[in-house]
C-alpha cells in the first residue's frame, strides 16, 4: 500500500478522474439539452386522474406529468398536509400541466401520489392546441356550425379535423392579408407622411405637392378599407364554428374555432404515428411565429434574426480582419511595434464581450447613427431611425468583437505558409501583390475559412452585447421584408441566444415556457457546435488540399 | 514570427516598368497602399474603443466650469431677500424684504417691478424665503397677518417664438393670510408650503415663539380650498434665535441660537415636542449661518471660520437624531450660501468674492475661483443648476455654471460614503428608485466585490479540475484518446454562455438547492472512489487487467463517477432527513445562521467554472504537452517514476504556460455575463458567503444600460464600469500572453 502510495500512481488516478469529470460534464451537459430539448415535442400521454384531497373530497384531472419528485413526509406535515394513513418516509409527488387556462386558477399543478385513487389514459382524451390561453385537454362532443349543435354521428375527430382545417385556412389567409398587403399600406402611410415632413422642414411644401400627397394618402386609404373589410370578413368566416369539449370539471365548454390550432389523441397513436407528430412538431417549432409572449408557438423570427445578424457580420468582418492579418504578416515592418499589436489584437478576443456591447451602444448607436439621423432622416426626428439599437449595429459591434479571432487565425495561416513559395513566386517575376493574390492567399484560405466560421460561431452565441445593440424580445417586422427598400438594417431584431434569456427569466409563466428554452438551447447548441465541427473539418480538409506544397 | 520575404531586388521594378509591366508594378503599389491603410484602420478602429471608452468617462471628474455671463447694476433700495432666474436663464429676479420683486430680462436688461399688496397702515416685520424649488416668500406684517406670493414665470410661443412673462402668484389663493390670531407682529418668520398644508413659526410679542398650521381642504363643488387653522405655542425655546428654519415637509422647525440648534418636531401640531438640542460647536468657531441641503434632510451650517459642516438625522439608540457628518474647509468668510434645486450642491461666496462649488456626499470641491463678487449679499440657483445669480456690489450678475456630475469622485466610487439616511458610511450601488428626491449611489466597490467573489468561486472550482485534467490529458494520455478528448472539452468554450446560465438558474440551482447534502457527499465520496478504484484495479490481477486495452485504461473511471455521482444525490434526502430534519435550507438559515438565495455563489462557481474550465484546460494542455520529450525521458532514464518526472521536471518547466492558462481563465472569470446575469439574484450585497449571490460588473451593465439616459452620470459611470473591466482583462490577457510567449521561446532553445 504504502510502496503503491509512493509510485505516484493514485495522483495518476486523480488527475485522470479530473478529465473523467469534465468530460461527463460537457457530455451529460450537451445529452441534457438534447434529451429535454427533443422530449418536448413527442407527444406526451395525456392522464385521466381519480383525486381524492385531504377533506375526502373527489375531483378529476385531466393532463400531461410535467415533472415528478420525491418530498419528504416530515417537510409536508411542516406545511400543514394531513395524511390518512402515513405514507412512509417519502412521498412521490408529481406536476401535472392540466391546461385549459381560462377555466382554472393553474395551468400547472403538484398533485401527491397519496391522493390519486385511480389514474387512467382515456383513448377519447384530446389535446386542443390554441393561439390564445395555451392547450386545452378535454373529450370533443360536438361541433357547432353557425351558432348550429351539429347532431353527433359517431366519431367526431374526422369532421371535428375537417373543421379545424377549414379555420386554420381562413387564419392563415387573413394573417397574410393583414401582415403582407396592409402592412405595406401601412408602411407606404408612413412613408408618406415622412416626405410630407421633408417637404415642410426644406421649406418645399407647396400647395400643389400638399395636394398629391393627401391625394396619394387618400388612395392609399381606400385601398386599406377594402383590405380591412376582406380581413373582417375571413376572420368572420373563421370564427364561424365551433366546438364543444368535456373538460375535467365534467363542463361542456365551447371553443371558437378561429383560436384553435391543432387537436390531436394522443393516447390513441402508435409509434410512428407519434413520431410522425413528433416531427411536425419540430417543423412547428423552427418555421412558426411565436405566440403567447414568446411561451408557444416557434423560434422563426429569431433564427432568421440570428442568421441574418451573423451573415451580415461575417460579411463585415472578413475583409478587414484578412486585411489586417495581411498587413501585420506581409506588409508591417517586424518590430516591437508590431510585437506590441499582436499581442493587444490576442488580448482582444478575451476582452468581455459585453464591454463591446457598451461600446457598440455609445459609439455606433448614439454617437454614429445619431448623427446619420440628423443627416439623412432629419424627417422622421425625434423618433430614430438609426439612432436607436437596430440589425446593423449589432452586426457592427460583433464584428469588432470577433476581429481578433479573424486576424488571429488569417495570420497563423500565414506563418505557416513556407517562404519558399514565396520566394520562388517572386524569383519567377511576380510582384508582391500578385505573390499574394494568386499564391498565399488560395493556401492561407483553410485559415481564413477556420477564422470565419469560429468568428460565426461565437457571434452566434453572444447574447450580451446584442442586448444593448439591438435585440429585442419581439421583433414586429423581420430585417428583410416586401417594402423597398426590402432590407431593414436599422430594425431590431430577434435572436435565438436572447430568446432563451428572455423566455427563461422574464416570461410571466417560466414552468409553461421552460421545455421550450430547451428546444431552443438545443436548436443554438446544434447550429454552434456543428459550426465548430464544420470549422475544424474544412480546416483539415483544405489543409490536406494545400500539404503536398507545404513540404 | 520569423521574417520570410525579402524586398524584390529593385533591378525588378526596373524590369518591371518596361512595356506592361508598368500597369503591373501600379497595381502592386495600390495594394501595398490599399492593405496599409487598411491594416492600420483596422488597428486604430480597435484603439478607438479604449479612447472612447475614456471619452464618455473623462467628465465626469471635469471640473465645473463658472463663467461670468452678464450683469445688471441694481439700486437696492430695500434688503434683497432672494433671487433667482427663470428655467432657461432668460429673466433674473430680486425679492426684497419689502415686498417688491424686481425682473430683469437679460437680453435688453428691461426692468419690471411687482409690487406685493401691503395693506395700508401694515408694516413689514419679517420676511422669509422658501426652499429653492418652490420659487416662494412670505413677509410678516406687524399686525398677525402674513403675506405669501412666489415668482412666476409663464411661456408663450406668438409668432413661433418663446416668449417668457415673469409674474407673481399666490399659492394660497389670496396674497393675505391671518396667521396670529392675536394680531401680534410676526417677528422671524419662517414657513414652509404644500399645496394642503401650509405651516409658520414667528416670534411673537415677548420673547415667545409660535407654530401655525393651516389645513387645506378642497371644497368638492366650488374647487376651492378652505383652510383650517390651528395655532400653537412652542415649549422650552431658546431666548436669542438668530436664525429659524422650517423643513419642506413641515416636520421639523429648527432654531438656532449661539452654537445651539433647537430642534421641534412639528409633524403633529397637537404634539409639538423638542426633538434634539444639537450642539453645533466645532472648534470654537462661531456658527455664521444654518441652510438646508437640497432635499432639506440634511442641515448645512457655516462657520466664521471658513467652515461648512454638514449635519443629517441617523438612527441611533435614541432615535433619529442630527449627527455631525463631514466638513467642508477654507471656503473664506462665508457671506452667502445657496444650494442647488434638486441635487446635493451647494455654492458659497466668501467677503472678497471666491466663488466655491462644492458637492456633499461626493466630498468634492468642484469649482474656486475669486470673481468681482465683493460684499456678496444673496445667491440662487438657475432651476436647471446651469447658472448662478449673485447680487454683489449692487450688481446682479449672473454666471453660468457648467456642471454634470458633480455626484462622481474617486472617493465616492471607491470608498464607503455616508448617504442621507443611512446609519454609517457604506459602499452602496442604487442607481435609480421610484422616488424624485432620490440620491443615485453609485459605489463601485459592490460591483467590483460581486465580480471577484463569482471569479473566485469559479476559480476555485475550475482551476484544480483544469489543470488536473490537462496534466492527464497531456501527460499519461494514449494518443488516440487525446485526439478524442481534447476537442471535446474545447468545443465546451463555444458553448454559449447564455445556455450555460439558463441551465444554472433554472435547472441546477434548484437541484442543488434540494440536494446540499447530496453535493456533500459527493464531494467527499469523489476522490475515496477514484482512490479506491486505482487501488483495486492496481491489485487486480493481470489477467483481467488484458480484458481492458491499456489505452482505454483511463475511461474506467467515467462509469464509476457517474455511478456515485447518481448515489450521491440519490441518498441525498434520506441524509437531509437524518441529519439535517428534512430541510437543508431551513438548517443553514436557522441553525448557521446564514442567509440563503437559491442563485447564490455556489451555483455561479459550479457554472462559470464550466465555462472556464476549457479555456485553462486548452491552454495549459499545450504547455505541459509541448514539454520537450528530452527531459522527460532523460528523468525516467535516471530512474525517477512517472510521477516525480512529472512534479519535478514537467510541471516545472510548463509552470508558466499553467499561470498564463489561469489568468486567461480569470480573466473570462471576471467578464463573463451572462451566467452571472441569470444564476444570480444580482443584488449589490459585500458577503463572502458561498449561500448569497452577487451582482458583477459585467451584469450590472447589462441590466441598467439600456436604461440609463444618455449623457447622465449614471451612463458614464456604467461606461467606466466597462473600461474598468477592459483594463482589469487587458492587463491579466497581457501578462499570460507576454509569459506565454517567453516559454515558447525557451521550448524552442531547450
Amino acid at each position: 500500500m504504502g510502496k503503491w502510495f509512493k509510485s505516484g500512481a493514485p495522483w495518476i488516478w486523480m488527475t485522470g478522474g479530473a478529465v473523467s469529470i469534465s468530460l461527463i460534464a460537457v457530455l451529460g451537459l450537451l445529452l441534457l439539452i438534447a434529451w429535454r430539448g427533443l422530449s418536448y415535442f413527442w407527444p406526451a400521454t395525456i392522464y385521466q386522474w381519480q383525486m381524492q384531497d385531504e377533506n375526502g373530497k373527489p375531483y378529476t384531472l385531466i393532463g400531461e406529468i410535467h415533472d415528478r419528485e420525491q418530498v419528504p413526509t416530515e417537510r409536508l406535515v411542516a406545511a400543514g398536509h394531513h395524511f390518512a394513513a402515513n405514507p412512509g418516509e417519502f412521498v412521490n409527488r408529481f406536476l401535472v400541466k392540466t391546461g385549459n387556462r381560462e377555466f382554472v386558477s393553474l395551468d400547472f399543478r403538484w398533485i401527491l401520489q397519496t391522493d390519486i385513487v385511480s389514474r387512467s389514459a382515456p383513448v377519447g382524451v384530446a389535446m386542443i392546441e390554441r393561439s390564445q390561453n395555451g392547450n386545452f385537454y378535454g373529450y370533443p362532443v360536438a361541433i357547432v356550425e353557425a351558432g348550429q349543435r351539429l347532431p353527433a354521428q359517431g366519431d367526431i375527430a374526422d369532421t371535428l379535423q375537417q373543421y379545424i382545417q377549414r379555420a386554420v385556412g381562413l387564419n392563415k389567409q387573413a394573417e397574410q392579408l393583414q401582415k403582407q398587403d396592409i402592412g405595406s399600406v401601412n408602411y407606404d402611410l408612413e412613408r408618406l407622411r415622412l416626405k410630407g415632413r421633408k417637404y415642410e422642414l426644406d421649406n418645399a411644401l407647396t400647395a400643389e405637392r400638399q395636394a398629391e400627397l393627401a391625394q396619394q394618402r387618400q388612395q392609399l386609404q381606400q385601398k386599406y378599407q377594402v383590405l380591412e373589410k376582406q380581413l373582417f370578413s375571413l376572420r368572420e368566416q373563421a370564427g364561424r364554428d365551433a366546438v364543444i369539449v368535456k373538460d375535467m370539471r365534467g363542463q361542456e365548454v365551447t371553443l371558437p374555432l378561429d383560436t384553435v390550432l391543432d387537436v390531436s389523441y394522443v393516447n390513441g397513436m402508435g409509434f410512428w404515428q407519434k413520431l410522425t407528430t413528433w416531427c411536425v412538431r419540430i417543423g412547428h417549432f423552427v418555421s412558426d411565429d411565436p405566440r403567447e409572449a414568446n411561451t408557444e408557438g416557434g423560434v422563426f423570427p429569431a433564427i432568421f434574426g440570428t442568421v441574418f445578424m451573423v451573415l451580415l457580420m461575417a460579411i463585415i468582418v472578413t475583409p478587414f480582419g484578412v486585411i489586417a492579418a495581411i498587413y501585420l504578416h506581409e506588409y508591417a515592418r517586424k518590430g516591437i511595434l508590431t510585437k506590441i499589436i499582436r499581442i493587444a489584437v490576442i488580448n482582444l478576443a478575451g476582452v468581455p464581450s459585453i464591454v463591446y456591447g457598451v461600446f457598440g451602444l455609445g459609439f455606433f448607436v448614439y454617437m454614429v447613427g445619431g448623427s446619420i439621423d440628423k443627416l439623412f432622416y432629419p424627417e422622421a426626428l425625434p423618433s430614430p431611425t438609426f439612432g436607436s439599437p437596430g440589425v446593423i449595429w449589432s452586426a457592427l459591434t460583433l464584428a469588432i468583437l470577433t476581429l481578433p479571432v479573424v486576424i488571429v487565425s488569417t495570420e497563423e495561416g500565414l506563418s505557416r505558409i513556407p517562404s519558399a513559395i514565396r520566394q520562388g513566386s517572386l524569383a519567377l517575376g511576380a510582384t508582391k501583390a500578385e505573390t499574394l493574390w494568386r499564391i498565399v492567399i488560395p493556401m492561407a484560405s483553410p485559415a481564413i475559412m477556420t477564422g470565419l466560421i469560429l468568428a460565426v460561431a461565437r457571434a452566434a452565441g453572444e447574447v450580451a452585447p446584442l442586448m444593448l445593440v439591438g435585440v429585442v424580445k419581439l421583433a414586429p417586422n423581420l430585417p428583410v421584408d416586401m417594402n423597398f427598400p426590402f432590407v431593414h438594417l436599422e430594425r431590431k431584431f430577434m435572436h435565438l441566444g436572447f430568446h432563451i434569456y428572455d423566455v427563461g427569466f422574464q416570461s410571466p409563466n417560466v414552468e409553461a415556457a421552460r421545455p421550450l428554452v430547451y428546444a431552443t438551447s438545443f436548436l443554438l447548441v446544434t447550429v454552434i457546435v456543428a459550426l465548430n465541427l464544420t470549422a475544424i473539418s474544412v480546416r483539415n480538409h483544405l489543409r490536406e488540399k494545400y500539404r503536398s506544397l507545404e513540404n | 514570427m520569423e521574417s520570410q520575404v525579402s524586398k524584390p531586388a529593385s533591378a525588378s521594378h526596373d524590369f518591371l516598368m518596361e512595356k506592361r509591366g508598368n500597369r503591373r508594378a501600379l497595381k502592386d503599389l495600390l495594394a501595398k497602399i490599399g492593405v496599409t491603410v487598411g491594416g492600420i484602420m483596422v488597428f486604430v478602429a480597435l484603439l478607438l474603443i479604449f479612447f472612447y471608452l475614456l471619452y464618455v468617462i473623462k467628465p465626469v471628474f471635469d471640473a465645473a466650469k463658472v463663467t461670468p455671463l452678464s450683469s445688471i447694476p441694481v439700486v437696492a433700495d430695500s434688503k434683497t431677500l432672494m433671487v433667482g432666474t427663470d428655467e432657461q436663464n432668460e429673466i433674473i429676479y430680486r425679492a426684497s424684504e419689502q415686498g417688491s420683486v424686481d425682473f430683469y430680462r437679460i437680453a435688453n436688461t428691461s426692468k419690471q417691478t411687482m409690487q406685493l399688496p401691503i395693506p395700508a397702515g401694515a408694516k413689514v416685520v419679517s420676511s422669509a424665503a422658501s426652499v429653492p424649488n418652490q420659487q416662494l416668500f412670505a413677509l410678516g406684517l406687524d399686525n398677525g397677518q402674513a403675506l405669501l406670493a412666489g415668482v412666476n414665470f409663464s411661456v408663450s410661443y406668438p409668432d413661433n417664438k418663446r416668449l417668457i412673462t415673469p409674474g407673481l402668484r399666490y399659492p394660497m389663493g389670496e396674497p393675505l393670510i391671518a396667521v396670529a390670531e392675536d394680531g401680534a407682529p410676526l417677528q422671524q418668520l419662517v414657513f414652509a408650503y404644500s399645496s394642503s398644508k401650509v405651516s409658520f413659526a414667528y416670534r411673537g410679542n415677548q420673547q415667545q415663539w409660535f407654530l401655525t398650521r393651516l389645513d387645506g381642504e378642497q371644497n368638492m363643488l366650488t374647487e376651492e380650498t378652505e383652510w383650517q387653522h390651528h395655532s400653537k405655542l412652542l415649549p422650552n425655546t431658546p431666548a436669542l434665535v438668530e436664525h429659524q428654519l422650517l423643513t419642506p415637509d413641515q416636520r421639523q422647525l429648527m432654531l438656532q441660537s449661539g452654537n445651539k440648534v433647537f430642534i421641534y418636531d412639528i409633524s403633529d401640531i397637537d404634539d409639538v415636542s423638542l426633538m434634539q438640542v444639537l450642539d453645533l460647536e466645532r472648534n470654537k468657531a462661531k456658527v455664521s449661518n444654518i441652510s438646508l441641503l437640497a432635499g432639506a434632510s440634511s442641515l448645512l451650517v457655516s462657520y466664521n471660520t471658513g467652515v461648512v459642516a454638514q449635519y443629517f438625522q441617523v438612527a441611533g439608540e435614541h432615535g433619529r437624531l442630527y449627527q455631525f457628518i463631514r466638513e467642508f474647509k477654507g471656503l473664506g468668510n462665508i457671506e452667502v450660501l445657496a444650494s442647488e434645486y434638486y441635487r446635493k450642491s451647494f455654492a458659497t461666496v466668501s467677503e472678497d468674492g471666491r466663488l466655491e462649488l462644492l458637492y456633499t456626499t461626493s466630498e468634492r470641491e468642484l469649482f474656486s475661483k475669486k470673481f468681482d463678487l465683493t460684499k456678496p449679499v444673496a445667491m440662487g440657483f438657475s432651476p436647471r443648476a446651469n447658472a448662478l445669480v449673485v447680487l454683489a456690489d449692487d450688481k446682479l450678475q449672473l454666471l453660468g455654471v457648467s456642471n454634470a456630475h458633480p455626484e462622481v469622485s474617486w472617493s465616492a466610487l471607491w470608498n464607503k460614503v455616508w448617504y442621507e439616511g443611512y446609519p454609517e458610511p457604506q459602499y452602496v450601488w442604487q442607481s435609480t428608485s421610484g422616488s424624485d428626491d432620490f440620491e443615485a449611489k453609485l459605489s463601485l466597490m459592490p460591483l467590483a466585490f460581486g465580480t471577484i467573489k463569482a471569479a473566485f468561486y469559479a476559480m476555485i472550482f475550475a482551476v484544480p479540475l483544469a489543470i488536473a485534467g490537462a496534466i492527464y490529458t497531456a501527460y499519461f494520455m494514449s494518443a488516440k484518446v487525446r485526439s478524442l478528448v481534447k476537442p471535446t472539452i474545447e468545443i465546451m468554450e463555444a458553448l454559449p454562455t447564455v445556455i450555460l446560465g439558463f441551465l444554472a438558474g433554472l435547472w441546477l440551482a434548484p437541484l442543488i438547492e434540494d440536494h446540499l447534502p447530496g453535493l456533500l457527499i459527493l464531494l467527499i465520496l469523489l476522490p475515496v472512489t477514484i482512490l479506491l478504484t486505482a487501488f483495486i484495479w492496481s491489485k487486480l490481477p493481470v489477467r483481467i487487467k488484458l480484458l481492458l486495452p491499456e489505452t482505454y485504461q483511463e475511461l474506467l473511471l467515467i462509469p464509476v463517477i457517474c455511478f456515485f455521482g447518481w448515489l450521491s444525490f440519490a441518498i441525498s434526502p434520506s441524509i437531509e432527513l437524518w441529519l439535517f430534519h428534512g430541510d437543508t435550507r431551513q438548517f443553514i438559515t436557522n441553525t448557521l445562521g446564514m442567509s440563503f438565495d437559491q442563485r447564490n455563489a455556489l451555483v455561479v462557481g459550479i457554472a462559470m467554472g464550466f465555462a472556464v474550465i476549457p479555456t485553462i484546460f486548452s491552454i495549459a494542455e499545450d504547455a505541459i504537452f509541448s514539454v520537450p520529450r528530452h527531459l522527460s525521458n532523460g528523468s525516467l532514464a535516471l530512474g525517477a517514476t512517472r510521477w516525480q518526472t512529472l512534479t519535478r521536471v514537467v510541471l516545472l518547466t510548463a509552470s508558466p504556460g499553467i499561470f498564463s492558462a489561469v489568468m486567461m481563465g480569470l480573466g473570462r472569470a471576471v467578464g463573463e455575463t451572462m451566467i452571472v446575469l441569470m444564476a444570480t439574484g444580482n443584488t449589490a450585497i459585500m458577503d463572502w458567503s458561498i449561500f448569497q449571490g452577487m451582482r458583477t460588473l459585467a451584469a450590472n451593465i447589462a441590466v441598467e444600460m439600456p436604461e440609463s439616459a444618455i449623457g447622465s452620470s449614471h451612463y458614464r459611470v456604467l461606461f467606466l464600469a466597462a473600461f474598468v473591466l477592459f483594463v482589469f482583462t487587458f492587463f491579466f490577457n497581457t501578462i499570460a500572453e507576454v509569459v506565454r510567449q517567453r516559454l515558447r521561446e525557451r521550448y524552442s532553445s531547450l
